[in-house]
C-alpha cells in the first residue's frame, strides 16, 4: 500500500481518456494505412512490374503444354497458386485473348518504332521522349490511346501553377486581413469581418469551381485579354478564394495569441499602431502565421473540384501563366473511374497518389521544422 | 432455437427466390439515362422485376462485371483485352457482348463562326492533332483554334482518338472538359473554339456537316445519315453480360431493351435506336 498522491482518476474520466487516446492513435493509424494503400497500389511500378508497351511478347495457345508452368505463370500475370486452380480451357482462353489483342493492332503501330516501348519506365516518365510524330523529345501526358504515354512533368507543372498562384493572390491578403482583425480593427468590424471571412470556407469546392467555371473565367478574360478562357491563372484565384479562411483564421489565432503586455510596452515606447502590429505583433507569431502558409498550402495543393473545372486541364508543359493547365489532383479524380484495374494507367494514377501525398508530407515535415526554429530564436535560445 | 432460425432463414431464402431479384446494371455514364429510362419503363411492365441502374463509368462496370458485383454492365467502347483477360480470370468466361444503341458524334463550332459549315475528317484530324492551328488554313478567319476535347476517360475521347485521330495524340494544348454540356458550353463562348460530342445535344453551338473525303459535300449528323452510315463518325453502344447469368430475368430484360419496345426508347434520350437486322426480334 503506497501512498497515493493526488486524486485517483474516476471511472468516468479514465474512460474519457482512455476514448480520447483510442481515437487519436486511431487517426495516425488511418493516414498510414492510407498511405499504405496508395502505395501498395503502385507498388509494381516502383519495382518495374508494369508493362504498357503496345506489341509484347506473345506464346501462341497452341503451345499451352510446351511452355513451362512458370513461364506461362508470369506471362499470364498470375501467381503459380492462382495459375494451378484454372483448368487448361480457361488457360488457353487467355492466351488466345493475347493473341487476338496482338492481331487487332493496326498494321500502322505494329511497326512503330514506340510499339514496344514500356512507358511506365522511370525514364519515360519523367524524362521527354521524342515519339512518333513528334519532331523534337516532349513530355507527353497521353494515357489512353494506342501507344500510351505517361509523362508526369506536365502534371507537376500544373499543380505547381495553380498552387504558387492560388498563395501569391490568398497570403497577402488573409495575413493582411487577419493583422487587421487582431490588432488594427475596432471590435464591432472585426465582429462583421471574423465570421464574413470564415463563411467563404463553407462553400463546396464544387460550388467554387461552378463559379470560377461561369463567373471569374469570363470577368478575368475580359479584364486581362488572354487566349484561353480557362486557365491556371483562374484556377489559381479560385483555389485561393477557397484557401483564404484557412490561412486566415490560423493567423488571426496567432496573430490574438502574442502576449498583450508586448503590444502595450510597444505603444507605451511611443510606437503608432501600425508599427506595433507590423513590427512587434507580425514578428512574434512568425510560427503561427508560418504554419498557415503551410497549411494553405497543403489545401492548395490538394484541391481537386476547383482545378478540374476551372483549370482548362490541358496537359501542358508551359510555365505561361495564362496556360490552360492539368494538375495531379484533377488528373487522378478525371481518370481514375475509366482505367482498367490493375492496368499500367491505374498503376501510374496510383503512383501520382503516392507522390502528391510525399509532396504534402515533405512539406509539412519542412514546415515543422522552420516552424520550430522560429519558435525557438522568438524565444531567444 | 437454432433450429428455429434457420428454418426462418430457409423461409426467408424461399421467399426471395420465389420474387424475381433485382438486376444490377452499372457501367458508362453516357449510357445510363438511357438504362434508367429503360428500367423505369420495364419495372413498370413487370412490377415484379427490380432493376437497379448506376454509373461511374464503363471502366467501373468493367472492373464490377469482374467482381460480380454487377449483373449487367453498359459501355460506351468495346471491351479491352485485359478486361476480357480478367472476366476469364475470374468466372472462366468470355462476358457476351450486346449491342444496344447507336450514337452519333457531332463537331461543334461556335454560332458566330460563320465562315465554317463543313470539314473533312483529313481536316479535323489536322486540328484535333495540332497540325491545323489557324482557321484560315481552313477557309476561315485569320484566327488560332482552341481546340475542347472530352476526358481521356470518356468513351467518346476514345472513339474520336481512334476514328477520327487515327490513333494519333490530340494536341497537347487541348484542354478537357467534363462532359459534352461542358464542351457545349465552353464552344458556345468561345468563337475560336472547336469540340465534339453526342449528336443529340447541341443548343448554343454549331453542328458541323463532315464529308468523309476532302472535297465532297458535307454531311449532316441526322439520323438518317448516320442509320444509313452516311455521316462518318458514329459508334454503338453496348451492354455486356457475364454468360452463365445470360438467362431466365437477366435473359428476358437484353432481349426486350434489344427489342422494338426498348429501341423506342433511345431516341427519346437523344441516341439513335439500332438498325432493324441487330435487334433481338
Amino acid at each position: 500500500m503506497g501512498i497515493h498522491r493526488g486524486h485517483r482518476a474516476r471511472p468516468l474520466e479514465w474512460i474519457a481518456e482512455r476514448l480520447i487516446f483510442g481515437i487519436s492513435f486511431l487517426t495516425i493509424a488511418m493516414v498510414f494505412l492510407i498511405f499504405l494503400f496508395i502505395a501498395r497500389e503502385a507498388l509494381p511500378v516502383f519495382l518495374g512490374e508494369t508493362n504498357s508497351a503496345l506489341v509484347q511478347e506473345v506464346i501462341p495457345s497452341t503451345d499451352l503444354g510446351k511452355v513451362p508452368r512458370e513461364r506461362l505463370a508470369s506471362y499470364l500475370g498470375m501467381t503459380p497458386a492462382e495459375m494451378a486452380s484454372k483448368d487448361e480451357e480457361t488457360l488457353k482462353t487467355l492466351m488466345e485473348i493475347r493473341e487476338e489483342a496482338a492481331k487487332d493492332v493496326p498494321e500502322r503501330f505494329r511497326n512503330d518504332k514506340d510499339a514496344k516501348v514500356n512507358a511506365t519506365q522511370w525514364r519515360y516518365l519523367l524524362l521527354p521522349h521524342a515519339w512518333t510524330g513528334y519532331a523534337k523529345p516532349e513530355s507527353i501526358w497521353q494515357p489512353v490511346g494506342t501507344i500510351a504515354k505517361y509523362n508526369l512533368l506536365p502534371l507537376f507543372i500544373g499543380s505547381l501553377k495553380t498552387t504558387v498562384i492560388g498563395l501569391a493572390f490568398a497570403v497577402p491578403l488573409a495575413l493582411a486581413a487577419a493583422l487587421y482583425v487582431s490588432q488594427l480593427a475596432p471590435v464591432s468590424m472585426k465582429e462583421w469581418i471574423k465570421p464574413g471571412v470564415e463563411f467563404l470556407s463553407g462553400i463546396p469546392s464544387v460550388v467554387m469551381g461552378a463559379f470560377a467555371f461561369l463567373v471569374l473565367a469570363g470577368v478575368l478574360q475580359s479584364l486581362f485579354g488572354y487566349r484561353f478562357r480557362l486557365n491556371a491563372f483562374v484556377a489559381g484565384i479560385a483555389l485561393g478564394l477557397t484557401s483564404i479562411p484557412l490561412i486566415f483564421s490560423i493567423a488571426e489565432d496567432a496573430l490574438t495569441s502574442v502576449p498583450r503586455a508586448y503590444v502595450q510596452a510597444a505603444l507605451a515606447l511611443g510606437a503608432s499602431k501600425w508599427q506595433t502590429a507590423f513590427q512587434i505583433v507580425l514578428p512574434a507569431a512568425a510560427p503561427g502565421v508560418f504554419a498557415a502558409i503551410i497549411l494553405g498550402f497543403g489545401r492548395c495543393i490538394g484541391e481537386t473540384m476547383v482545378v478540374l473545372i476551372a483549370s482548362g486541364n490541358a496537359s501542358v508543359v508551359s510555365w505561361n501563366l495564362f496556360d490552360s493547365t492539368r494538375s495531379l489532383t484533377a488528373t487522378i479524380a478525371a481518370e481514375m473511374a475509366e482505367a482498367v484495374s490493375g492496368g499500367p494507367h491505374y498503376r501510374v494514377l496510383f503512383l501520382l497518389g503516392t507522390l502528391l501525398f510525399g509532396v504534402t508530407f515533405i512539406t509539412n515535415f519542412v514546415g515543422e521544422q522552420v516552424m520550430h526554429r522560429l519558435r525557438r530564436g522568438r524565444e531567444g535560445r | 432455437m437454432k433450429s428455429k432460425f434457420a428454418l426462418l432463414a430457409a423461409g426467408l431464402l424461399a421467399a426471395a427466390h420465389a420474387l424475381a431479384g433485382p438486376i444490377s446494371v452499372k457501367g458508362s455514364d453516357t449510357l445510363v439515362v438511357l438504362a434508367q429510362k429503360w428500367a423505369e419503363v420495364y419495372m413498370a411492365a413487370h412490377p415484379a422485376q427490380k432493376i437497379q441502374v448506376t454509373g461511374g463509368g464503363t471502366g467501373t462496370g468493367f472492373a464490377a462485371l469482374q467482381n460480380q458485383t454487377t449483373d449487367l454492365c453498359n459501355a460506351s467502347r468495346k471491351i479491352k483485352a485485359k478486361e476480357i483477360e480478367q472476366c476469364v480470370k475470374v468466372f472462366g468466361k468470355r462476358p457476351t457482348e450486346y449491342k444496344v444503341a447507336l450514337d452519333g458524334l457531332s463537331v461543334y463550332v461556335s454560332a458566330s463562326n460563320s465562315k465554317i459549315d463543313s470539314l473533312s475528317l483529313e481536316e479535323l484530324e489536322g486540328i484535333f492533332t495540332g497540325a491545323i492551328k489557324n482557321w484560315k488554313e481552313v477557309g476561315g478567319e485569320d484566327a488560332p483554334i482552341t481546340i475542347y476535347s472530352r476526358e481521356n476517360s470518356s468513351g467518346t475521347y476514345e472513339f474520336f482518338k481512334e476514328h477520327v485521330l487515327k490513333g494519333k495524340d490530340f494536341a497537347s494544348g487541348a484542354q478537357t472538359m467534363p462532359g459534352t454540356a461542358a464542351v457545349l458550353q465552353a464552344v458556345s463562348k468561345d468563337k475560336n473554339g472547336i469540340g465534339y460530342g453526342g449528336a443529340a445535344y447541341g443548343a448554343g453551338a454549331k453542328h458541323l456537316k463532315v464529308s468523309p473525303v476532302k472535297g465532297e459535300a458535307g454531311i449532316e449528323p441526322s439520323e438518317e445519315n448516320v442509320l444509313a452510315g452516311k455521316y462518318p463518325i458514329w459508334r454503338y453502344l453496348y451492354v455486356y453480360v457475364n454468360p452463365a447469368l445470360d438467362k431466365g430475368d437477366i435473359a428476358a430484360y437484353l432481349k426486350w431493351l434489344r427489342g422494338d419496345e426498348g429501341q423506342k426508347l433511345v431516341k427519346d434520350v437523344g441516341y439513335y435506336p439500332l438498325q432493324k437486322n441487330l435487334r433481338s426480334n
